[in-house]
């Protein structure tokens, strides 16, 4: 399997749940498809889905939840 | 209210509230200690401040929203005052309480006025005790029958709404009698669907309002003024653009019947401090309705200042050390026409975005008419974890017609490179016949803007 790499599209604060009081999206180690939601970013009060690209496993996150990412960051692994 | 000195202030913001702040500080020969975060550790407040302490990372959570954090900071500072500005902690109650038993006068209401104009039914029963009109609505209905007959007594068009709504659903606008039992039966199966409860109300639907909005302040010792107003039509998501003092073509009448209804309401709540009563009104009928009271200084307290002459920061920081206004009804007259363009790092051209990062090249305009408050430069990066208002551009002139042609040369004059911004949109706003004929209400900006989406444009960030 080749490793694919999803990056952050716009700096701000990444987030693995959609609110404090909820589950995470996805947990290390789940399959994904092309447009599952992995997380959202917030972006000056506004907040963004982050998607897959592509089917796969979700192997690992690069940075920690509620973390401040810059555009282009790496923030998950899949294979 | 006794009086008791105000020598060092802290400023609990960032931006270009905390710049106006400290600039007021300054000319009031008042020490000022700003705070920021790690994302605004090189900003224009710090650079400006007389000191300036570092109070925890980037989020607002842990720096700009961290009560303990600031009142201890604030302390250890022996700073007298706490002026919080607008947004984060400015309407805290808890803060405001926190200040006050640390013995530092917060530059804003009590907490207690807070809570209550929060609150939006606590608000909405000062306001009917003062005898401020308020949008005409009913309690909780029986069946559509008694939704006939309020609807009849407050007259077409109605909105049904679901007691248990939010978010815009449950909601359905009634134009007609007639329409009145299919709607009323659609929308309680849609809020029980939706909420679980098909409860509903009815309330009158306020067709192209306008947002008008009264400037006030109150000191300790018994003394409340009124501003004059603001219309803040301009309105994209409910996010102010433009706003503009006074507001074109109201009837002198109303604009007193609206600041007479706007301190009735503060006497009524006991205010202390600066403050905003916002109204819808008709453009038909100048009927107006209370909306709500937002207890702090507002972004747009600008073109209050530049219409009175008044310094509204200023006159805070004195009601905050239990001083009497510095100024009397009696002085209170506009002068001319001031307009307020937003200009946020946001892009028009991608459903306003965000756009933050390095602003590499920041050409401001100047000449007469011209205020321009920004907590940036050139240089510097606009940061993405706070709100997007890069610089607040304010012209003044004698009349409205000079005021706009003001605006448009200030607009050609602006240069901003690096991010994307709103100047774009003032551009065309500025030349649009609406704008022009000071008609615009809280939809019309809406409609210009979808009238220049271009059909096909995505909206995406750029690929990396």
């Amino acid at each position: 399997m080749t490793e694919h790499i999803v990056h952050a599209p716009f700096p701000g604060t990444f987030y693995r749940r959609p609110d404090p009081d909820s589950d995470v999206f996805v947990t290390e180690s789940q399959h994904v498809e092309a447009g599952t939601v992995i997380g959202l970013i917030e972006v000056m009060k506004m907040f963004q889905e982050i998607t897959a690209e592509q089917p796969g496993t979700l192997v690992q996150f690069l940075v920690e939840n509620d973390a401040p990412v810059d555009a282009g960051q790496p923030i998950a692994r899949l294979t | 209210m006794s009086e008791r000195p105000i020598r060092r202030v802290l400023v609990a913001n960032r931006g270009e509230i905390a710049v106006r702040v400290i600039r007021a500080c300054r000319d009031l020969g008042l020490h000022s200690i700003a705070v920021y975060s790690d994302a605004d550790a090189d900003a224009v407040h710090v650079r400006l401040a007389d000191e300036a302490v570092r109070i925890g990372p980037a989020p607002a959570r842990s720096s700009y929203l961290d009560i303990g954090r600031i009142v201890a900071t604030a302390v250890e500072h022996r700073c007298d005052a706490v002026h919080p500005g607008y947004g984060f902690l400015a309407e805290n109650a808890a803060f405001a309480d926190a200040c006050a038993r640390a013995g530092i006068a917060f530059v804003g209401p009590r907490g207690e006025t807070i809570e209550r104009v929060g609150d939006k039914v606590s608000a909405r029963a000062a306001a009917e005790q003062a005898e401020v009109p308020v949008v005409p609505g009913s309690a909780l209905l029986e069946d559509a029958d008694e939704a006939l007959r309020y609807a009849d007594k407050i007259g077409y068009p109605v909105l049904l709404k679901a007691s248990a709504g939010g978010g815009g659903r449950g909601i359905r606008r009634v134009d007609r009698p007639d329409e009145l039992g299919t709607a009323f039966a659609a929308a309680t199966r849609e809020a029980d669907a939706a909420f679980g409860n098909g409860g509903l109300f009815v309330e009158k639907c306020i067709v192209d309002a306008r947002h008008v909005e009264v400037q006030i302040l109150a000191d300790g010792h018994g003394n409340a003024i009124q501003l004059g107003e603001r219309d803040c039509s301009l309105q994209r998501r409910r996010q102010k653009l433009v706003e503009e003092s006074p507001a074109p073509g109201l009837p002198d009448q109303l604009r007193k019947d609206l600041g007479a209804a706007a301190l009735r309401l503060a006497m009524e709540v006991g205010y202390l401090g600066a403050g905003t009563v916002e109204f819808l009104v008709d453009p038909r009928t100048f009927d107006f309705y209370f909306i709500e009271v937002n207890a702090r200084i507002q972004v747009e307290h600008g073109v209050t200042e530049l219409v009175t002459g008044v310094d509204l920061i200023a006159e805070q920081l004195r009601i905050a050390a239990g001083c009497a206004l510095s100024v009397g009804q009696d002085d209170i007259a506009a002068r001319g026409v001031a307009i307020e363009f937003r200009i946020n790092a946001e892009d028009p051209d991608r459903n306003f975005f965000p756009s933050p990062g390095k602003i590499s090249q920041l050409r401001l305009p100047g000449g007469p008419g011209i205020r321009v408050d920004t907590g940036f430069e050139a240089g510097k990066a606009v940061p993405p974890f706070y709100d997007s208002l890069l610089a607040k551009l304010m012209v003044w002139a004698p009349d409205r017609d000079r005021a706009i042609a003001r605006a448009r040369r200030a607009l050609a004059e602006l240069t901003v490179e690096g991010v994307a911004t709103t100047a774009p949109l003032h551009r065309r706003i500025v030349d649009w016949d609406e704008f022009q004929a000071g008609t615009c209400h809280t939809g019309s900006l809406e409609t210009l803007l979808d009238q220049a989406a271009r059909p096909g444009s995505p909206v995406t960030w750029p690929r990396l």
